[in-house]
């Protein structure tokens, strides 16, 4: 009753057999041990599952691992090995840790790679737009301000590294 | 401090960031053991019903699935959660960790079911078969209080749970010469902590070692290891608890619940390691929940408006069984109830009312909100029907800065204040004057622009033991390892505040060392000799002073050991970067370095000088602090959809001094959003079966980054004499602060409409029909402009 799946994780080339029921967030960190990605509520609701999946942020706890099959996905441990981190922190990483952009560190992950979509699809998002990017992703600690101006530090020296 | 202060006060980044930022960090639910099994827990969809039968059979017969038990399986077994909180003639109402003969609010456990892995788990969990006989249920509270109402519990005489009640002064008179009295009944809504991490246990046994090792996500771990010890009858040192990161507490992870206590029987039982998992669902249906106190109450004012004195009586929701501290938390809003006021004629009665719902407990403020939300509200009550300018009132009634210590009537001591500074910094910095002159223009085109104050006082740092159900103290302590690392052991567990950075700098500025050098080791019950933990803001002012303290033993011993190898009198030596100095000739010196390794080598050590560098330090406060500040709300209501829009909003809070500003600004940020939260969007609303309708997050809604303003914060500094820091405690100010400045400002913009009062969350509906069926609405209407 598995059925067979292909996918790249961080990089990573992964072939595996699942149940056609298996979350990906659950093949994500129970099969390939990338607990980075976490869980909230398993309904879509909170955003702590989002991981990158060919480049667009998804809420993994509501997509099946076979629905994977074929797809590149990027959780919060690849971020680092991305072309945009430059063998260091990503600079989304960076700028919530210089801009305490959190707290508990449970929506973190998620946060970070919804900031990482939106600062690929826009470099110079208003404080409104950083706000709509990441109305999926909830945050019970922070009170988002200090996660606004992680993504704008970012975004600042993402810009700055492409000039 | 003999030591140059190098590091504290200062925004320091985070230390445990990169972990967390790179999702290498470890909650409960990344921890994978061999063998591990999977627990999970079949509940009520019954506020209250008599369990007729439990049959598992099936359940049991389902693939992958190694154990169901049920009440009669763990009688005798574990005892019922343990309450800590004990108020005189107080009823009884012991949650047992899985209902017996009768459940009593929706969510409660009646099996638990263990298997293989998740997704067999959830399939046998749907198979166990529960036959119950729905009871009535008891949600309204004043319902539930008459002599008619159905009973939470069989053969109780009625479900109030107790009655407190405190009076100073002289109420009596007070009211006699009063000029008018002022009166408001007003609600604090049940509300849901929404932790972003659920509970998460895992719970391993080592038959061989008869050791138990308990990880879970929670804010006090070592009362958690003396409360499974107890409840499971297992020796106390054979227990372990063991808690990594925490995704967030809010109050809701002080406590002691079923799930931790089944896991630890079902791991002895099973001899596998046993792991449960919260849903979503199960945290809203059955973790703590907070607030639910509903106050009517009186002021006794003078026409030119001083308070003489304060009648007020609460209820509060306690829910079907107590948790740790649940009966306890509305005694706190007796305590606080006059606020920031000179208010010394009062009276405060408190019921604390059973009901076929989750108990209530301690949620980030616990009671303390309440207490500032109940004297605030009606404090622009008094304002507005004085027609005094509500900033005037609340400095009128302040105690000045010279009357501290400050004696309340309600028997605390306040330490230190200075309120208000705090009000006209934050009237400054709001433009005050200014907004309301936008206002009456605004009002007169016919629109709703609200300006809202709010003063408040809190307790923190709790709390000395005398005044704590089971101690109030914290232990440090320290280890300068022969490398001259410094290895600190806390018992107050952070979840989120970052104390191990503040923490950190407290210890390396005390010894004279780098950030990097010292870890802080907490949240591990067999490396910390015992702590009591984190909540009540209390962690930087008891924990961090009991680690300044511990520093202060160490540093003793150092300057000691020093002043030895040197020929010098410690008296006149100095600890920094890394050299001990001499005070009279700075050219003589030795390093810490060298001085670490005579303390270990002990060769040359002072006579009576022990060998090694370590120190333990268990800090009794003296009392609590008394944190204090202003908040200003500026909404503007839209009249046509009855859509509240937050303008402006700026907090000057007072927590002392600060030791990291760049933690502090986040727990204010936090704690002003979370309010935001109560004031507009959020409410645990159960029907009047007792299910509970706000169960999801879909339907629970807690802000998102796109229903915040930009937040302004300021601070005033008034240190606190109460512990050598002057620090007082500042995770809770924004819940306790911010929310009555919130509801205060909306009322204020739907003053033309005569609204003397709405209860929270000020949703468009609710606003929407204040203003259409307002009673001055055809009167005093005002026109809306083209
Ligand atoms: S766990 Fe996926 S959105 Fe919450
Ligand atoms: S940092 Fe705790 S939920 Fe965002």
């Amino acid at each position: 009753m598995g059925v067979a799946i292909h996918l790249q994780v961080n990089g990573k080339s992964c072939q595996d057999e699942v149940e056609p029921r298996l979350l990906l967030v659950h093949y994500l960190r129970e099969h390939l041990g990338l607990t980075g990605t976490h869980v909230g509520c398993e309904t879509s609701l909170c955003g702590a599952c989002t991981v990158l999946v060919d480049g667009r942020a998804v809420k993994s706890c509501s997509m099946l691992a076979v629905q994977a099959d074929g797809a590149e996905i990027t959780t919060i441990e690849g971020l680092t090995s991305t072309p945009e981190a430059n063998g260091g922190l990503h600079p989304v990483q960076e700028g919530f840790w210089e801009k305490h952009g959190l707290q508990c560190g449970y929506c973190t992950p998620g946060m970070i790679l919804s900031a990482v979509e939106l600062l690929r699809e826009n470099p110079s998002p208003s404080d409104a737009q950083i706000r709509r990017a990441l109305a999926g992703n909830l945050c019970r600690c922070t009170g988002y301000q200090h996660i606004i101006e992680a993504v704008e530090y970012a975004a600042k020296k993402l810009r700055a590294r492409k000039r | 401090m003999a030591t140059a202060t190098k590091l504290i006060g200062k925004p320091i980044k985070r230390k445990e960031d990169p972990r967390l930022v790179q999702g290498i960090a470890h909650y409960v639910d990344d921890l994978t053991l061999p063998g591990m099994l999977h627990l999970g827990i079949v509940r009520s969809p019954y506020a209250h019903a008599r369990v007729r039968s439990v049959d598992v059979s099936k359940a049991l017969a389902a693939p992958g699935v190694v154990a169901v038990l049920t009440a009669e399986d763990v009688q005798g077994a574990i005892a019922p959660i343990p309450c800590a909180a004990q108020i005189p003639d107080m009823k009884p109402a012991p949650r047992p960790v899985l209902a017996t003969n009768e459940v009593r609010f929706v969510g409660e456990g009646v099996a638990a079911v263990v298997a293989a892995d998740r997704y067999a788990l959830r399939d046998a969990m749907d198979l166990v078969e529960v036959d119950y006989e729905p009871l009535p249920a008891v949600v309204d509270l004043e319902k539930a209080l008459r002599k008619d109402s159905p009973r939470v519990h069989d053969g109780l005489a009625d479900n109030a749970a107790y009655h407190w009640a405190l009076e100073g002064g002289d109420v009596k008179k007070a009211f006699k010469q009063a000029d008018r009295v002022v009166k408001l009944r007003m609600l604090n809504q049940r509300l849901i902590p929404v932790a972003m991490e659920p509970r998460a246990v895992l719970a391993q046994y080592d038959r061989g070692d008869n050791r138990l090792t308990l990880w879970s996500s929670s804010q006090i771990p070592h009362i958690l290891r003396t409360q499974i010890a107890a409840m499971l009858n297992f020796p106390e040192y054979g227990v372990y608890v063991i808690v990594p990161e925490v995704g967030g507490g809010f109050g809701s992870k002080l406590n002691v619940y079923p799930e931790e206590a089944l896991a630890c029987h079902l791991a002895i039982k099973l001899e596998k390691p046993v792991k449960w998992n919260e849903g979503r669902r199960e945290n809203f249906l059955s973790t703590i929940h907070g607030r639910g106190e509903s106050c009517d109450m009186e002021l006794a004012v003078k026409r030119d408006g001083t308070i003489l004195g304060m009648r007020a009586r609460v209820l509060a929701d306690l829910g079907a069984y107590y948790q740790l501290l649940t009966p306890l938390i509305p005694t706190l809003t007796g305590l606080m109830i006059c606020g920031c006021y000179r208010i010394q004629n009062l009276s405060v009665e408190i019921t604390g009312v059973l009901t076929n719902k989750m108990a209530t407990d301690a949620y980030r403020g616990a009671g303390r909100p309440e207490a500032t939300y109940f004297v605030e509200r009606a404090m622009d009550a008094v304002a507005a029907e004085l027609k005094i300018d509500p900033a005037e009132l609340r400095r009128k009634n302040f105690p000045k800065p010279k009357d501290f210590p400050y004696a309340t009537a309600t028997g605390l001591i306040y330490d230190t204040a200075n309120y208000q500074g705090a009000l006209e910094l934050a009237l400054k910095k709001s433009g005050y004057k200014a907004l309301r002159r936008q206002q009456a223009a605004l009002r007169k085109k016919g629109r709703l622009l609200g300006i809202g104050l709010s003063s408040y006082v809190e307790i923190c740092a709790l709390g000395p033991s005398s005044a704590m159900p089971a101690g109030g103290w914290e232990s440090a302590t320290i280890r300068i390892e022969p490398t001259g690392r410094v290895r600190v052991l806390t018992g107050s567990s952070p979840h989120g505040q970052g104390e191990e950075t503040s923490f950190s700098q407290i210890a390396a500025d005390m010894l004279g060392v780098g950030l990097d050098d010292v870890i802080i080791v907490h949240g591990d019950t067999s490396a910390v000799p015992y702590g009591i933990g984190t909540f009540g803001s209390r962690t930087l002012a008891v924990g961090g002073t009991a680690i300044y303290r511990c520093c202060e033993k160490l540093r003793d011993k150092l300057l000691k050991i020093a002043g030895h190898l040197m020929q010098e009198d410690p008296a006149k030596l100095v600890l920094r970067a890394k050299q001990i100095v001499s005070k009279r000739d700075p050219k003589k010196s030795i390093s810490f370095a060298e001085t670490v390794g005579a303390a270990y080598t002990a060769k040359t050590l002072p006579p009576g000088v022990e060998p090694g560098l370590e120190a333990t330090h268990f800090y009794e406060p003296s009392n609590f602090t008394f944190p204090f500040g202003t908040h200003v709300a500026v909404v503007e209501v839209d009249r046509e959809t009855g859509e509240v829009k937050l303008v402006k909003y700026v907090a000057v809070d007072d927590c002392g001094n600060l030791i990291n500003p760049l933690l502090v600004e986040g727990q204010v940020q936090g704690g002003i959003v979370q309010s935001i939260g109560q004031a507009m969007l959020e409410e645990a609303v159960y029907d009047d079966q007792g299910q509970l309708l706000t169960g999801e997050l879909m339907d629970y809604a807690i802000p998102r980054a796109a229903d915040v303003p930009k937040l302004e914060t300021f601070h005033t500094v008034t240190p606190t004499p109460v512990n050598p820091m002057g620090v007082k405690g500042v995770g809770e100010a924004g819940t306790i602060g911010a929310t009555p400045a919130l509801v205060n400002a909306v009322v204020d913009a739907l003053a033309p409409f005569g609204v003397r009062h709405l209860d929270m969350p000020l949703k468009r509906e609710r606003v929407w029909k204040a203003i259409h069926q307002a009673p001055s609405e055809s009167a005093g209407r005002p026109r809306r402009s083209k």
